[in-house]
Protein backbone atom coordinates (compact mmCIF):
# COMPACT_ATOMS: atom_id res chain seq x y z
CA UNK A 1 0.00 0.00 0.00
CA UNK A 2 2.94 2.61 0.80
CA UNK A 3 5.18 1.50 -2.07
CA UNK A 4 1.93 1.98 -4.36
CA UNK A 5 1.36 4.94 -2.60
CA UNK A 6 4.99 6.16 -3.44
CA UNK A 7 4.61 5.25 -6.95
CA UNK A 8 1.89 7.42 -7.39
CA UNK A 9 3.76 10.54 -5.74
CA UNK A 10 7.11 9.00 -8.11
CA UNK A 11 5.08 9.21 -11.17
CA UNK A 12 3.02 12.11 -10.24
CA UNK A 13 6.45 14.31 -9.66
CA UNK A 14 8.13 12.95 -13.19
CA UNK A 15 5.09 14.01 -15.02
CA UNK A 16 5.07 17.25 -13.96
CA UNK A 17 9.22 17.40 -14.34
CA UNK A 18 8.15 16.36 -17.78
CA UNK A 19 5.91 19.13 -18.45
CA UNK A 20 7.83 21.74 -17.08
CA UNK A 21 10.64 20.61 -19.28
CA UNK A 22 8.69 20.46 -22.29
CA UNK A 23 7.27 23.76 -21.46
CA UNK A 24 10.45 25.28 -21.18
CA UNK A 25 11.93 23.64 -24.41
CA UNK A 26 9.45 25.49 -26.11
CA UNK A 27 9.79 28.90 -24.58
CA UNK A 28 13.45 28.80 -25.41
CA UNK A 29 12.76 27.32 -29.09
CA UNK A 30 10.75 30.48 -29.32
CA UNK A 31 13.18 32.58 -28.11
CA UNK A 32 15.59 31.43 -30.65
CA UNK A 33 12.81 32.46 -32.96
CA UNK A 34 12.78 36.17 -32.49
CA UNK A 35 16.20 37.22 -33.98
CA UNK A 36 15.52 35.38 -36.84
CA UNK A 37 12.21 36.86 -38.15
CA UNK A 38 9.34 38.67 -36.47
CA UNK A 39 6.21 39.06 -38.25
CA UNK A 40 4.71 42.64 -37.41
CA UNK A 41 1.41 41.79 -39.01
CA UNK A 42 0.64 38.61 -37.02
CA UNK A 43 1.84 40.41 -33.83
CA UNK A 44 -0.19 43.57 -34.48
CA UNK A 45 -3.12 40.86 -35.85
CA UNK A 46 -2.76 38.80 -32.37
CA UNK A 47 -2.42 42.31 -30.19
CA UNK A 48 -5.71 43.61 -31.58
CA UNK A 49 -7.55 40.03 -31.40
CA UNK A 50 -6.42 40.34 -27.70
CA UNK A 51 -7.55 43.91 -27.38
CA UNK A 52 -11.07 43.40 -28.60
CA UNK A 53 -11.47 40.33 -26.60
CA UNK A 54 -9.98 41.40 -23.54
CA UNK A 55 -11.05 45.03 -23.04
CA UNK A 56 -14.63 44.60 -22.05
CA UNK A 57 -14.04 42.01 -19.40
CA UNK A 58 -11.11 43.55 -18.12
CA UNK A 59 -13.14 46.56 -17.99
CA UNK A 60 -15.98 44.91 -15.89
CA UNK A 61 -13.71 42.77 -13.68
CA UNK A 62 -11.53 45.78 -12.94
CA UNK A 63 -14.17 48.21 -12.12
CA UNK A 64 -16.22 45.89 -9.61
CA UNK A 65 -12.98 44.83 -7.80
CA UNK A 66 -11.73 48.41 -7.55
CA UNK A 67 -15.79 49.05 -6.23
CA UNK A 68 -15.75 45.97 -3.95
CA UNK A 69 -12.38 46.57 -2.49
CA UNK A 70 -13.05 49.91 -1.33
CA UNK A 71 -16.57 49.00 0.18
CA UNK A 72 -14.76 46.47 2.22
CA UNK A 73 -11.88 48.90 2.92
CA UNK A 74 -13.49 52.14 3.06
CA UNK A 75 -15.82 51.82 6.60
CA UNK A 76 -13.66 50.04 8.34
CA UNK A 77 -10.94 53.36 7.87
CA UNK A 78 -13.53 55.73 7.99
CA UNK A 79 -14.28 54.13 11.63
CA UNK A 80 -10.61 54.37 12.91
CA UNK A 81 -10.08 57.94 11.42
CA UNK A 82 -8.06 56.74 8.72
CA UNK A 83 -10.17 57.65 5.21
CA UNK A 84 -7.22 59.60 4.20
CA UNK A 85 -5.38 56.31 3.17
CA UNK A 86 -8.28 55.44 0.94
CA UNK A 87 -7.21 56.22 -2.20
CA UNK A 88 -3.78 55.16 -1.35
CA UNK A 89 -4.44 52.02 -0.11
CA UNK A 90 -6.90 51.45 -2.97
CA UNK A 91 -4.04 51.87 -5.68
CA UNK A 92 -1.64 49.88 -3.81
CA UNK A 93 -3.83 47.22 -4.05
CA UNK A 94 -4.31 47.15 -7.27
CA UNK A 95 -1.30 48.62 -9.09
CA UNK A 96 0.48 45.88 -7.05
CA UNK A 97 -1.79 42.43 -6.74
CA UNK A 98 -5.05 43.08 -8.35
CA UNK A 99 -4.61 44.19 -11.69
CA UNK A 100 -2.00 42.23 -13.01
CA UNK A 101 -3.15 39.12 -11.24
CA UNK A 102 -6.86 39.82 -12.18
CA UNK A 103 -6.05 41.12 -15.99
CA UNK A 104 -4.03 38.01 -16.31
CA UNK A 105 -6.82 35.29 -15.63
CA UNK A 106 -9.32 37.40 -17.83
CA UNK A 107 -6.95 37.02 -20.79
CA UNK A 108 -5.92 33.30 -19.90
CA UNK A 109 -9.66 32.77 -19.92
CA UNK A 110 -10.47 34.23 -22.84
CA UNK A 111 -7.21 34.91 -25.37
CA UNK A 112 -5.16 31.75 -23.74
CA UNK A 113 -8.15 29.21 -24.55
CA UNK A 114 -8.68 30.98 -28.11
CA UNK A 115 -4.76 30.28 -28.48
CA UNK A 116 -5.05 26.66 -27.76
CA UNK A 117 -8.10 26.14 -29.70
CA UNK A 118 -6.39 27.36 -32.59
CA UNK A 119 -3.69 25.78 -32.78
CA UNK A 120 -5.04 22.46 -31.41
CA UNK A 121 -7.15 22.66 -34.39
CA UNK A 122 -4.39 23.52 -36.77
CA UNK A 123 -2.58 20.16 -35.60
CA UNK A 124 -5.44 18.04 -35.79
CA UNK A 125 -5.94 19.45 -39.61
CA UNK A 126 -2.41 18.80 -39.94
CA UNK A 127 -2.10 22.59 -40.81
CA UNK A 128 0.90 22.50 -38.41
CA UNK A 129 2.45 19.94 -40.91
CA UNK A 130 1.77 22.17 -43.56
CA UNK A 131 4.27 25.22 -42.19
CA UNK A 132 6.79 22.70 -41.93
CA UNK A 133 6.66 20.98 -44.69
CA UNK A 134 6.75 24.49 -46.62
CA UNK A 135 9.98 25.56 -44.63
CA UNK A 136 8.18 27.60 -42.38
CA UNK A 137 9.22 27.01 -38.42
CA UNK A 138 5.76 26.99 -36.36
CA UNK A 139 7.19 28.00 -33.59
CA UNK A 140 8.65 31.51 -35.48
CA UNK A 141 5.06 31.49 -37.20
CA UNK A 142 2.84 30.88 -34.41
CA UNK A 143 4.15 30.91 -31.08
CA UNK A 144 6.45 34.31 -31.56
CA UNK A 145 3.55 36.02 -32.55
CA UNK A 146 1.15 35.59 -30.07
CA UNK A 147 4.07 35.33 -26.89
CA UNK A 148 4.92 39.18 -28.38
CA UNK A 149 1.54 40.05 -28.79
CA UNK A 150 0.84 39.25 -24.84
CA UNK A 151 3.96 40.58 -23.99
CA UNK A 152 2.55 43.79 -24.77
CA UNK A 153 -1.14 44.05 -24.66
CA UNK A 154 -0.81 42.39 -20.96
CA UNK A 155 0.89 45.31 -19.44
CA UNK A 156 -1.29 47.94 -21.72
CA UNK A 157 -4.39 46.02 -20.56
CA UNK A 158 -3.32 45.90 -16.79
CA UNK A 159 -2.66 49.76 -17.26
CA UNK A 160 -5.85 50.10 -18.33
CA UNK A 161 -7.44 47.95 -15.95
CA UNK A 162 -5.31 49.69 -13.01
CA UNK A 163 -7.35 52.84 -13.60
CA UNK A 164 -10.68 51.51 -14.26
CA UNK A 165 -10.32 49.53 -10.43
CA UNK A 166 -9.32 52.99 -9.25
CA UNK A 167 -11.96 54.93 -10.73
CA UNK A 168 -14.55 51.93 -9.38
CA UNK A 169 -12.99 53.14 -5.90
CA UNK A 170 -13.61 56.78 -6.09
CA UNK A 171 -17.30 56.10 -7.14
CA UNK A 172 -17.86 54.03 -3.93
CA UNK A 173 -15.62 56.19 -1.75
CA UNK A 174 -17.56 59.41 -2.87
CA UNK A 175 -21.29 57.74 -3.55
CA UNK A 176 -21.59 54.99 -0.65
CA UNK A 177 -19.08 55.84 1.93
CA UNK A 178 -18.84 59.76 1.64
CA UNK A 179 -15.38 60.24 1.31
CA UNK A 180 -14.91 63.48 -0.82
CA UNK A 181 -12.80 63.26 -4.26
CA UNK A 182 -9.94 65.36 -2.89
CA UNK A 183 -9.41 63.56 -0.32
CA UNK A 184 -9.74 60.32 -2.32
CA UNK A 185 -7.23 61.49 -5.22
CA UNK A 186 -4.87 63.12 -2.93
CA UNK A 187 -4.17 60.38 -0.97
CA UNK A 188 -2.99 58.24 -3.51
CA UNK A 189 0.12 59.81 -4.43
CA UNK A 190 0.91 60.40 -0.77
CA UNK A 191 0.93 56.42 -0.36
CA UNK A 192 1.32 54.88 -4.02
CA UNK A 193 4.84 55.05 -5.62
CA UNK A 194 5.61 54.23 -9.28
CA UNK A 195 7.20 51.05 -8.65
CA UNK A 196 3.61 49.80 -7.11
CA UNK A 197 2.33 50.54 -11.11
CA UNK A 198 6.13 49.28 -12.83
CA UNK A 199 5.95 45.92 -10.70
CA UNK A 200 2.84 45.43 -11.61
CA UNK A 201 3.73 45.95 -15.02
CA UNK A 202 6.69 43.36 -14.50
CA UNK A 203 4.49 40.77 -13.60
CA UNK A 204 2.00 41.61 -16.11
CA UNK A 205 4.70 41.00 -18.86
CA UNK A 206 5.45 37.73 -17.27
CA UNK A 207 2.05 36.69 -17.42
CA UNK A 208 1.91 37.28 -20.90
CA UNK A 209 4.34 35.18 -21.59
CA UNK A 210 3.08 32.22 -19.16
CA UNK A 211 -0.72 32.62 -20.88
CA UNK A 212 0.61 32.47 -24.41
CA UNK A 213 3.34 29.95 -23.75
CA UNK A 214 0.89 27.47 -21.82
CA UNK A 215 -1.88 28.34 -24.39
CA UNK A 216 0.84 27.24 -27.56
CA UNK A 217 2.07 24.05 -25.60
CA UNK A 218 -1.21 22.96 -25.18
CA UNK A 219 -2.86 23.70 -28.57
CA UNK A 220 0.56 21.82 -30.16
CA UNK A 221 0.13 18.54 -28.04
CA UNK A 222 -3.63 18.39 -28.25
CA UNK A 223 -4.65 15.00 -28.74
CA UNK A 224 -6.77 14.27 -32.17
CA UNK A 225 -10.17 14.88 -32.11
CA UNK A 226 -12.54 17.05 -31.02
CA UNK A 227 -12.29 15.67 -27.64
CA UNK A 228 -8.65 16.38 -27.75
CA UNK A 229 -9.28 20.08 -28.58
CA UNK A 230 -12.05 20.71 -25.58
CA UNK A 231 -9.65 18.99 -23.33
CA UNK A 232 -6.37 21.04 -24.25
CA UNK A 233 -8.27 24.50 -24.25
CA UNK A 234 -9.36 23.73 -20.35
CA UNK A 235 -5.94 22.48 -19.49
CA UNK A 236 -4.46 25.29 -21.24
CA UNK A 237 -6.28 28.05 -18.65
CA UNK A 238 -6.37 25.96 -15.57
CA UNK A 239 -2.69 25.51 -15.71
CA UNK A 240 -2.41 29.31 -16.69
CA UNK A 241 -4.27 30.70 -13.96
CA UNK A 242 -2.29 28.12 -11.21
CA UNK A 243 0.65 28.86 -12.70
CA UNK A 244 -0.05 33.60 -12.80
CA UNK A 245 -1.20 33.05 -8.82
CA UNK A 246 2.27 30.58 -7.84
CA UNK A 247 4.14 33.23 -9.75
CA UNK A 248 2.62 35.91 -8.40
CA UNK A 249 3.29 35.37 -4.93
CA UNK A 250 6.99 34.68 -6.12
CA UNK A 251 7.25 37.90 -7.84
CA UNK A 252 5.70 39.86 -5.05
CA UNK A 253 8.50 38.72 -3.31
CA UNK A 254 11.33 39.70 -5.56
CA UNK A 255 9.49 43.25 -6.74
CA UNK A 256 8.63 44.39 -3.61
CA UNK B 1 16.48 10.59 -56.06
CA UNK B 2 15.25 9.44 -52.81
CA UNK B 3 17.33 6.34 -51.06
CA UNK B 4 15.82 4.54 -48.64
CA UNK B 5 18.05 2.24 -46.16
CA UNK B 6 16.77 0.07 -43.86
CA UNK B 7 14.58 2.29 -42.56
CA UNK B 8 12.43 1.00 -39.59
CA UNK B 9 10.26 2.82 -37.52
CA UNK B 10 8.51 2.28 -34.55
CA UNK B 11 5.67 4.24 -31.85
CA UNK B 12 6.37 2.75 -28.40
CA UNK B 13 6.41 -1.07 -29.06
CA UNK B 14 4.57 -1.36 -31.84
CA UNK B 15 6.49 -1.28 -34.98
CA UNK B 16 5.27 0.56 -38.29
CA UNK B 17 7.86 0.05 -40.67
CA UNK B 18 10.19 -2.82 -40.82
CA UNK B 19 13.32 -2.80 -42.93
CA UNK B 20 12.47 -0.45 -45.83
CA UNK B 21 14.88 -0.56 -48.85
CA UNK B 22 13.58 1.91 -51.88
CA UNK B 23 15.20 3.53 -54.43
CA UNK B 24 12.81 6.66 -56.12
CA UNK B 25 14.46 7.43 -59.23
CA UNK B 26 14.47 11.28 -60.66
CA UNK B 27 11.44 12.52 -62.76
CA UNK B 28 9.00 9.02 -61.78
CA UNK B 29 5.95 8.64 -60.54
CA UNK B 30 6.03 5.99 -57.39
CA UNK B 31 2.60 4.89 -56.26
CA UNK B 32 3.01 2.88 -52.73
CA UNK B 33 0.17 1.24 -52.06
CA UNK B 34 -1.14 -0.74 -48.83
CA UNK B 35 -4.03 -1.32 -46.67
CA UNK B 36 -4.83 1.06 -44.10
CA UNK B 37 -2.47 0.98 -41.22
CA UNK B 38 -0.08 -0.68 -43.11
CA UNK B 39 2.80 2.06 -42.86
CA UNK B 40 2.59 4.13 -46.03
CA UNK B 41 1.74 7.62 -44.34
CA UNK B 42 4.04 7.06 -42.08
CA UNK B 43 6.82 6.20 -44.95
CA UNK B 44 5.84 9.48 -46.55
CA UNK B 45 6.03 11.63 -43.30
CA UNK B 46 9.18 9.83 -43.16
CA UNK B 47 10.47 10.75 -46.75
CA UNK B 48 9.41 14.86 -46.24
CA UNK B 49 11.35 14.72 -42.73
CA UNK B 50 7.84 15.45 -40.86
CA UNK B 51 8.99 12.38 -38.40
CA UNK B 52 12.21 10.69 -37.87
CA UNK B 53 12.82 7.00 -38.68
CA UNK B 54 14.36 4.89 -35.48
CA UNK B 55 16.24 3.23 -37.65
CA UNK B 56 17.90 3.38 -41.27
CA UNK B 57 19.13 6.09 -43.66
CA UNK B 58 17.03 8.86 -45.93
CA UNK B 59 18.87 9.74 -48.67
CA UNK B 60 17.58 13.03 -50.59
CA UNK B 61 19.47 14.92 -52.43
CA UNK B 62 22.74 13.04 -51.35
CA UNK B 63 21.66 14.39 -47.86
CA UNK B 64 20.48 11.55 -45.33
CA UNK B 65 17.51 13.40 -43.45
CA UNK B 66 16.97 10.33 -41.24
CA UNK B 67 18.66 13.07 -38.61
CA UNK B 68 18.77 16.03 -39.99
CA UNK B 69 18.48 19.30 -37.37
CA UNK B 70 14.88 20.83 -38.10
CA UNK B 71 16.94 24.17 -39.56
CA UNK B 72 18.84 22.18 -42.20
CA UNK B 73 15.24 20.04 -42.99
CA UNK B 74 13.46 23.45 -43.59
CA UNK B 75 15.81 24.64 -46.26
CA UNK B 76 16.07 21.49 -48.38
CA UNK B 77 11.94 21.21 -47.81
CA UNK B 78 11.93 24.36 -50.65
CA UNK B 79 13.07 21.53 -53.09
CA UNK B 80 9.85 19.33 -51.97
CA UNK B 81 5.59 20.14 -52.14
CA UNK B 82 3.08 18.01 -50.39
CA UNK B 83 -0.53 17.71 -51.06
CA UNK B 84 -2.09 16.35 -47.47
CA UNK B 85 -5.02 13.64 -47.19
CA UNK B 86 -7.21 16.34 -45.99
CA UNK B 87 -5.75 19.12 -48.13
CA UNK B 88 -4.30 21.21 -45.07
CA UNK B 89 -5.54 24.72 -46.33
CA UNK B 90 -4.91 27.27 -43.66
CA UNK B 91 -8.57 28.29 -43.09
CA UNK B 92 -7.78 31.30 -41.90
CA UNK B 93 -6.13 32.66 -45.21
CA UNK B 94 -7.76 33.02 -48.68
CA UNK B 95 -7.17 30.74 -51.48
CA UNK B 96 -4.54 33.29 -52.86
CA UNK B 97 -2.63 33.55 -49.42
CA UNK B 98 -2.48 30.02 -49.10
CA UNK B 99 -1.01 29.42 -52.26
CA UNK B 100 1.52 32.45 -51.69
CA UNK B 101 1.95 31.24 -48.57
CA UNK B 102 5.47 30.03 -49.29
CA UNK B 103 6.38 32.68 -51.40
CA UNK B 104 5.86 35.44 -48.97
CA UNK B 105 7.41 33.44 -46.20
CA UNK B 106 10.90 32.72 -48.26
CA UNK B 107 11.47 34.99 -50.92
CA UNK B 108 11.81 38.97 -51.33
CA UNK B 109 9.27 39.09 -54.51
CA UNK B 110 6.93 42.00 -55.04
CA UNK B 111 2.66 41.58 -54.25
CA UNK B 112 2.42 41.92 -57.85
CA UNK B 113 4.85 38.96 -58.80
CA UNK B 114 3.51 36.79 -56.24
CA UNK B 115 -0.27 37.80 -57.61
CA UNK B 116 0.37 36.67 -61.18
CA UNK B 117 2.32 33.36 -59.82
CA UNK B 118 -0.82 32.29 -57.61
CA UNK B 119 -3.30 33.68 -60.53
CA UNK B 120 -0.86 31.07 -62.76
CA UNK B 121 -0.57 28.03 -60.61
CA UNK B 122 -4.50 28.52 -59.87
CA UNK B 123 -5.05 28.19 -63.47
CA UNK B 124 -2.64 25.09 -63.51
CA UNK B 125 -5.01 23.31 -61.34
CA UNK B 126 -8.29 24.47 -63.01
CA UNK B 127 -9.29 26.88 -60.48
CA UNK B 128 -8.71 30.37 -61.89
CA UNK B 129 -10.48 33.47 -59.98
CA UNK B 130 -10.43 31.77 -56.52
CA UNK B 131 -8.13 33.68 -54.73
CA UNK B 132 -10.42 35.69 -52.88
CA UNK B 133 -12.75 32.80 -51.78
CA UNK B 134 -12.25 31.14 -48.48
CA UNK B 135 -11.16 27.25 -47.89
CA UNK B 136 -14.62 26.94 -46.24
CA UNK B 137 -16.36 27.78 -49.41
CA UNK B 138 -14.17 24.83 -51.18
CA UNK B 139 -15.50 21.60 -52.26
CA UNK B 140 -13.07 18.28 -51.05
CA UNK B 141 -11.78 18.13 -54.89
CA UNK B 142 -10.95 21.95 -55.58
CA UNK B 143 -9.31 21.92 -51.58
CA UNK B 144 -6.95 19.40 -52.92
CA UNK B 145 -6.19 21.37 -56.27
CA UNK B 146 -5.57 24.08 -54.18
CA UNK B 147 -3.33 22.20 -51.94
CA UNK B 148 -1.36 21.26 -55.41
CA UNK B 149 -1.19 24.77 -56.38
CA UNK B 150 0.49 25.53 -52.95
CA UNK B 151 2.85 22.61 -53.07
CA UNK B 152 3.99 23.68 -57.06
CA UNK B 153 3.70 27.39 -56.50
CA UNK B 154 7.46 27.14 -54.89
CA UNK B 155 9.08 25.08 -58.09
CA UNK B 156 10.11 21.75 -56.52
CA UNK B 157 11.25 18.83 -57.54
CA UNK B 158 9.73 16.30 -55.50
CA UNK B 159 5.63 16.24 -54.71
CA UNK B 160 4.93 14.21 -52.28
CA UNK B 161 0.52 13.51 -52.46
CA UNK B 162 -0.61 11.81 -49.30
CA UNK B 163 -4.23 9.91 -50.51
CA UNK B 164 -5.13 12.56 -52.90
CA UNK B 165 -7.93 10.42 -53.96
CA UNK B 166 -9.22 9.90 -50.76
CA UNK B 167 -13.24 11.38 -49.89
CA UNK B 168 -13.73 12.24 -53.76
CA UNK B 169 -16.07 11.04 -55.83
CA UNK B 170 -14.66 9.45 -58.74
CA UNK B 171 -15.40 11.97 -61.48
CA UNK B 172 -12.91 14.03 -59.33
CA UNK B 173 -10.81 11.10 -58.16
CA UNK B 174 -9.98 10.84 -62.23
CA UNK B 175 -9.60 14.65 -62.18
CA UNK B 176 -7.33 14.44 -59.63
CA UNK B 177 -5.00 11.30 -61.54
CA UNK B 178 -5.03 13.85 -64.54
CA UNK B 179 -3.65 16.58 -62.35
CA UNK B 180 -0.56 14.39 -60.76
CA UNK B 181 -0.43 13.32 -64.07
CA UNK B 182 -0.24 16.70 -66.56
CA UNK B 183 1.74 18.36 -63.30
CA UNK B 184 4.26 15.53 -63.35
CA UNK B 185 4.79 15.79 -67.34
CA UNK B 186 5.02 19.56 -67.10
CA UNK B 187 7.16 20.38 -64.38
CA UNK B 188 9.20 16.96 -64.54
CA UNK B 189 9.02 16.61 -60.79
CA UNK B 190 9.73 13.20 -58.87
CA UNK B 191 5.98 12.58 -57.15
CA UNK B 192 5.75 10.00 -54.45
CA UNK B 193 1.85 9.19 -54.44
CA UNK B 194 0.41 6.94 -51.54
CA UNK B 195 -2.87 5.86 -51.87
CA UNK B 196 -5.04 2.99 -51.43
CA UNK B 197 -6.54 3.41 -54.88
CA UNK B 198 -5.31 0.37 -56.96
CA UNK B 199 -7.06 2.35 -59.96
CA UNK B 200 -5.67 5.31 -59.26
CA UNK B 201 -2.07 3.84 -58.94
CA UNK B 202 -2.30 1.90 -61.75
CA UNK B 203 -3.25 5.02 -63.82
CA UNK B 204 -0.83 7.67 -62.56
CA UNK B 205 2.51 5.71 -61.55
CA UNK B 206 5.28 4.68 -63.56
CA UNK B 207 6.14 2.00 -60.85
CA UNK B 208 4.07 0.90 -57.32
CA UNK B 209 5.20 -0.20 -54.03
CA UNK B 210 3.29 -2.21 -51.96
CA UNK B 211 3.66 -1.96 -48.18
CA UNK B 212 1.92 -5.17 -45.90
CA UNK B 213 1.72 -4.77 -42.28
CA UNK B 214 5.02 -2.51 -42.17
CA UNK B 215 7.38 -4.52 -44.81
CA UNK B 216 8.10 -3.92 -48.23
CA UNK B 217 6.45 -6.67 -50.32
CA UNK B 218 6.58 -5.96 -53.74
CA UNK B 219 7.88 -3.26 -56.16
CA UNK B 220 8.04 -3.25 -59.73
CA UNK B 221 6.67 -1.07 -62.78
CA UNK B 222 2.89 -1.39 -63.38
CA UNK B 223 2.61 -3.75 -66.03
CA UNK B 224 5.19 -5.96 -64.12
CA UNK B 225 3.45 -5.27 -61.13
CA UNK B 226 0.11 -6.72 -62.17
CA UNK B 227 1.69 -10.04 -62.86
CA UNK B 228 3.39 -10.58 -59.25
CA UNK B 229 2.01 -14.48 -57.90
CA UNK B 230 2.40 -13.00 -53.90
CA UNK B 231 -1.34 -13.70 -52.75
CA UNK B 232 -1.16 -10.32 -50.39
CA UNK B 233 -0.56 -8.62 -54.03
CA UNK B 234 -2.93 -10.13 -55.83
CA UNK B 235 -5.45 -9.76 -53.09
CA UNK B 236 -4.97 -6.39 -52.93
CA UNK B 237 -5.14 -6.03 -56.87
CA UNK B 238 -8.79 -7.33 -56.80
CA UNK B 239 -9.60 -5.33 -53.73
CA UNK B 240 -10.42 -8.58 -51.63
CA UNK B 241 -9.67 -9.29 -47.92
CA UNK B 242 -6.72 -11.29 -47.55
CA UNK B 243 -7.88 -14.03 -45.72
CA UNK B 244 -9.96 -15.20 -48.62
CA UNK B 245 -6.59 -15.54 -50.72
CA UNK B 246 -4.15 -16.35 -48.63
Amino acid sequence: MFVRFLEIIGASVLELLYFIGDVMLLFIGALKQMPVKIRVRHVIHQMSHLGVDTLPIVSLTMMFTGMVMTLQVANEFIKMGAESTVGGIIAIAIGRELGPVLVGVVAAGRVGSAMTAEISTMKVTEQIDALRVMGTNPLGYLVVPRMLACMIMVPLLTVYGDVIGVVGGWGVAKYYSGISSYVYVNSIPEYAVLNDLTGGLVKAVVFGVVIAVLGCYYGMKAPEGAEGVGKATTKSVVSAIVVIFMLNVLLSMVLY
Amino acid sequence: MIKIENVSMSFGDKKVLDSINLEIKDGETLAIIGGSGSGKSTLLRLMIGLDHPTGGKIWLRDKDIAHMPEKELDELRLHMGMVFQYSALFDSMTVGDNVAFGLREHTDYSEKKIAEIVKEKLEVVGLPGTEDMMPGELSGGMKKRVSLARAIAFGPEIIFYDEPSSGLDPIMTDKIDELIISTQKRLGVTSVVVTHDMDSAIHIADRIAMIYEGKLIAVDTVDNFRRIEDPRVKAFLRGLYIGKEA
